[in-house]
C-alpha cells in the first residue's frame, strides 16, 4: 500500500504508513518518505504507524534510517500510532530511547502548523499519495 | 519426554521477498488449529518473518534459491518451526546472532533478526555449514486453552 504523505507548514511532514512493514515493503516506504523529505526539507518528520498491520525488524531499520537522515539535516523524528505489539518490537531495539513516541500529535500539528494551502492547491489527488 | 505429534506441514518456495508475507500467513494459518492467543500469533509470525528474511537476504544474496519450511504442532501445544536453506551458510554463528550485527551493507538492516526471534520464541537453534546451508529451528510453547464452563 502507498504511504500517505501530508505536508504541513512550519516544516513538518506527516507520513501515514499502511499495511505490512517487512523487508519487501520497507524499500517502497523508504522511497516514498525520502522523496518527500528531499523535496520539502522538513525540520520534523512524523511517522504514523496506526495503519500498520504487521512489522518486523525491517520497521526498526526504516525508522533508524529516517532518524539518521533527519538528524543529519538537523531535524527530528516523532513516531505516533505505535500500539501494543508494534511498540513491543520497537522497545526490543531501544529505538524508543532515540526517537520520541507520542500518542497524540494533534497539538504539534494544530495552530500555525496547518496543511500548506499553496502546496495543497498545486497537488492533484493522485500526486498527494506518492 | 517425546511429545505426540498432532499435525505437520512442509512448504518449499523461492527466496523472493514477496514470499515473506506468504510464509507468515502460511504458518499463522497452520497454527490456528491450536486456537493461539493473538499475542502468540503475532510473536510467531514475526519470528518466522525474521527467519525467512534472513534466508532471502543472507543465504541467497545473489540468486534465488529454495526456502524449506516445516511446522510441527504437538499434543502439549508446542510449535516447532524449521526454516532451512541450501545457501552460503554462516561462518560465525555466534557473531551472526549478536544484536545490531549485519553483513548486509546495501540496505537499512538493523541486525536484529536473531534478537527478535530469541525474544518472541522460547528457543532458537541454528546449525550451519558454510557453502552448504543453514537450518534454523524456532520453538514456542503456547499457553493452555482457557476452558469456559
Amino acid at each position: 500500500m502507498d504511504t500517505e504523505i501530508r505536508i504541513y507548514t512550519g516544516g513538518i511532514i506527516y507520513a501515514v504508513i499502511s499495511g505490512d512493514i517487512d523487508h519487501h515493503t520497507a524499500k517502497g516506504i523508504r522511497t516514498d518518505i525520502d522523496k518527500a523529505v528531499s523535496e520539502h526539507d522538513p525540520g520534523l518528520l512524523i511517522l504514523d504507524f496506526s495503519r500498520v498491520t504487521f512489522m518486523d525488524s525491517s520497521g526498526i531499520g526504516l525508522v533508524m534510517g529516517r532518524y539518521r537522515q533527519m538528524t543529519d539535516r538537523g531535524g527530528e523524528v516523532i513516531l505516533t500510532g505505535v500500539a501494543g505489539y508494534i511498540r513491543k518490537v520497537f522497545q526490543l531495539s531501544g529505538i524508543d530511547r532515540l526517537t520520541k513516541i507520542a500518542d497524540d500529535v494533534s497539538r504539534i500539528l494544530s495552530g500555525e502548523n496547518r496543511i500548506d494551502e499553496d502546496i495543497k492547491e498545486e497537488m492533484t489527488d493522485e500526486a498527494k499519495t506518492y | 519426554m517425546k511429545q505426540r505429534l498432532i499435525n505437520r506441514m512442509k512448504l518449499t518456495f523461492p527466496s523472493c521477498s514477496e514470499n515473506e508475507r506468504f510464509s507468515r500467513a502460511a504458518v499463522s494459518s497452520f497454527i490456528s488449529q491450536l486456537d493461539p492467543l493473538i499475542d502468540e500469533i503475532s510473536d510467531i509470525k514475526t519470528a518466522v518473518s525474521e527467519g525467512v528474511t534472513n534466508v532471502i537476504v543472507h543465504a541467497y544474496p545473489d540468486r534465488i534459491g529454495e526456502v524449506f519450511m516445516e511446522v510441527k504442532i504437538f499434543a502439549d501445544r508446542s510449535v516447532r518451526i524449521k526454516i532451512r536453506d541450501k545457501g552460503c551458510g554462516i561462518e560465525n554463528i555466534e557473531k551472526a546472532m549478536e544484536p545490531m550485527f549485519s553483513t548486509s551493507h546495501d540496505e537499512e538492516r538493523a541486525g536484529l533478526g536473531f534478537a527478535v526471534m530469541q525474544s518472541f520464541m522460547d528457543k532458537v537453534s541454528v546449525r550451519s555449514i558454510p557453502e552448504k546451508g543453514t537450518t534454523l529451528i524456532l520453538t514456542k510453547q503456547l499457553k493452555e486453552k482457557e476452558r469456559y464452563e
